[in-house]
């Protein structure tokens, strides 16, 4: 598609009604901010930032926590989908493996033995979130992260837990524990 | 009558000058210090911000009611980032050519002090022969367009001496527009020199207060001079050097600490020599109409001073409130607007204003 250019009058040449329309607008905001005090801060938030923090909006992509589920089980399955994709690679997950601690869910397979997050290698690109099939992880609205040290911004599983909450949702695994379960009194018809 | 002499001549001339640019030095100072400070407010306002308004020393709040109204506008907050800037890392890149990498920044900085040096600030204080300029050339416009193509050198100076790609960049573009927008400016001034028949300064200015000022005799000459002006500071819309969105600060990337504040600050110093200069070449300097008489009191003096800052602070804010307001030229619209609009337009303006002179004078 060609956009057709429209040709320039001569006063708009001049670039004088340019320089007029830009001190309008400069002044009408010089004048709203100065005057009757308006201002970005004061009309999202009603303050300033570290006194009032800045209200997030939703679907913010901030930290990635983990999330448990309404009985309070830990959702990941530890199925590293997320350590894959991470495109900084600040997701780490060690697996249970055979002697691994077993799953505070019924009928789930596995639960991480460590997971950890390296906010300082985090991107809050949100891939975490979106490729999880068991919607364990999710990026949260907390935006300030702060620590005194690097060891410090290496979130672990404890912590990612106790940040990230619960969450409501669909309980897959316990719908699939009922199922069976009702399979085994189905009544069988002669 | 008059007081005994208590020292021989010249040494009361070393003296009373010295003491002049400690007093035109010092104010520069710290009007660029808070120029700083106009600058993020007046920024902040624009864009619906507050600015800074968080610095405050121990024990000021205590101060009821004027306390809390400083730490809200930031009086103090030009001295916390001086303070800054002394206690910063001076980093030098070990790829720099060290020699001229230490030249640029006093190189950028002395010329904008020394076209002050030219500029009337005031008429005479105590007695008529105390005039208040710092050396009271006769070729006062000559001097000062001299000098300020000297800060150009600083600029290209730096671009080379830093060694790397964004900072070359910078210095090639300074050098361009610097060798453009000169010519315009040189030019735009002659007619008012015409009309006034005289090179210095201080005549210039009396000039002024008998008949009218030169923004009305010749608009054309200070629109192109006020934008020659633009470009010689490297303020936007021609901040074509540091650009900081594509060239990451042009020419004092690679600076830091002092010697980014020396660049800095010779930006502000230059701002505000540029204002000193249409002050005094087209706002009549410290006359006003009516009040245009060579002060005959210390207080009058002081009154001639106050109006001349006066007029400079408000050229000031024109200098801020634009950069806020304009966005940047591209590279060859800056290029064709100083060669193939100012100049032909200069000329014709000198052209004029000859014919009407000459036919004025038949």
């Amino acid at each position: 598609m060609i956009v057709k250019r429209e040709k320039l009058s001569f006063w708009e040449r001049l670039y004088f009604p340019a320089l007029l329309g830009g001190f309008k607008v400069t002044f009408r905001h010089f004048a709203n901010t100065l005057f009757r005090g308006r201002n970005t801060g004061k009309e999202l938030s009603g303050g300033y930032y570290p006194e009032t923090p800045w209200k997030v909006a939703d679907g913010y992509r901030g930290a990635p926590y983990l999330v448990r589920d309404q009985s309070g089980d830990t959702k990941c399955v530890s199925c590293q989908l997320c350590e894959f994709i991470c495109p900084p690679k600040a997701i780490r997950i060690v697996p249970p493996g055979p002697n691994g601690p077993v799953p505070d869910r019924p009928n789930a397979e596995k639960i991480p033995q460590e997971f950890e997050i390296n906010m300082l290698r985090c991107i809050f690109c949100g891939f975490c979130q979106e490729v999880c099939p068991e919607e364990a992880i999710f990026l949260k609205q907390d935006y300030s992260l702060t620590g005194l040290s690097r060891k410090e911004m290496i979130y672990d599983k404890e912590k990612l837990l106790a940040l990230g909450g619960t969450h409501a949702g669909v309980q897959k695994w316990k719908q699939k524990l009922e199922e069976a379960k009702e399979q085994e009194t189905f009544p069988v018809k002669d | 009558m008059r007081a005994p002499r208590l020292l021989p001549d010249l040494m009361e001339f070393i003296l009373v000058t010295l003491l002049k640019i400690v007093c035109v030095v010092v104010p520069v100072l710290t009007i660029v210090a808070y120029a700083v400070l106009v600058e993020r407010k007046v920024s902040a306002f624009i864009q619906d911000r507050v600015g800074p308004n968080r610095t405050v020393p121990p024990l000021v709040l205590k101060i009821p009611v004027v306390g809390p109204l400083l730490q809200r506008w930031g009086i103090f907050q030009p001295m916390a980032d001086g303070l800054k800037f002394i206690l910063k890392e001076d980093f030098t890149p070990g790829y720099v050519r060290k020699a001229y990498f230490w030249l640029a920044p006093a190189i950028t900085m002395v010329p904008a002090f020394l076209v002050l040096a030219v500029i009337p600030f005031g008429s005479t204080l105590g007695n008529p022969g105390n005039k208040m300029v710092i050396a009271d050339l006769n070729v006062g416009i000559l001097f000062t367009l001299g000098i300020v193509s000297l800060g150009v050198y600083g600029i290209v100076l730096a671009g080379y001496a830093s060694n790397s790609k964004y900072p070359f960049l910078g210095g090639i573009r300074s050098s361009a527009q610097m060798i453009s927008y000169e010519i315009a400016m040189g030019l735009s001034v002659i007619p008012v020199f015409l009309i006034s028949g005289d090179l210095n300064l201080g005549r210039l200015i009396e000039w002024q207060g008998q008949n009218v000022w030169m923004v009305v005799c010749c608009p054309v000459s200070f629109f192109i001079f006020l934008v020659a002006a633009f470009a010689e500071t490297n303020r936007l819309p021609f901040d074509m050097p540091e650009s900081e969105s594509e060239l990451v600060g042009g020419y004092h990337t690679e600076y830091s600490s002092m010697k980014f504040a020396l660049f800095f600050l010779g930006e502000y110093a230059n701002m505000v020599a540029s204002s000193a200069m249409m002050v005094t070449l087209f706002f009549g300097g410290w006359t006003l109409p009516g009040l245009t008489e060579p002060a005959s009191s210390v207080a009058g003096g002081l009154l001639h001073i106050a109006i001349f800052v006066a007029k400079l602070l408000v050229l000031m804010l024109v200098f801020i409130w634009v950069r806020w307001m304009l966005p940047r030229f591209r590279y060859d619209q800056l290029m064709d607007l100083g060669w193939r609009r100012f100049i032909p337009v200069a000329l014709a303006n000198i052209l004029a204003t000859a014919v009407v002179l000459w036919v004025n004078a038949k």
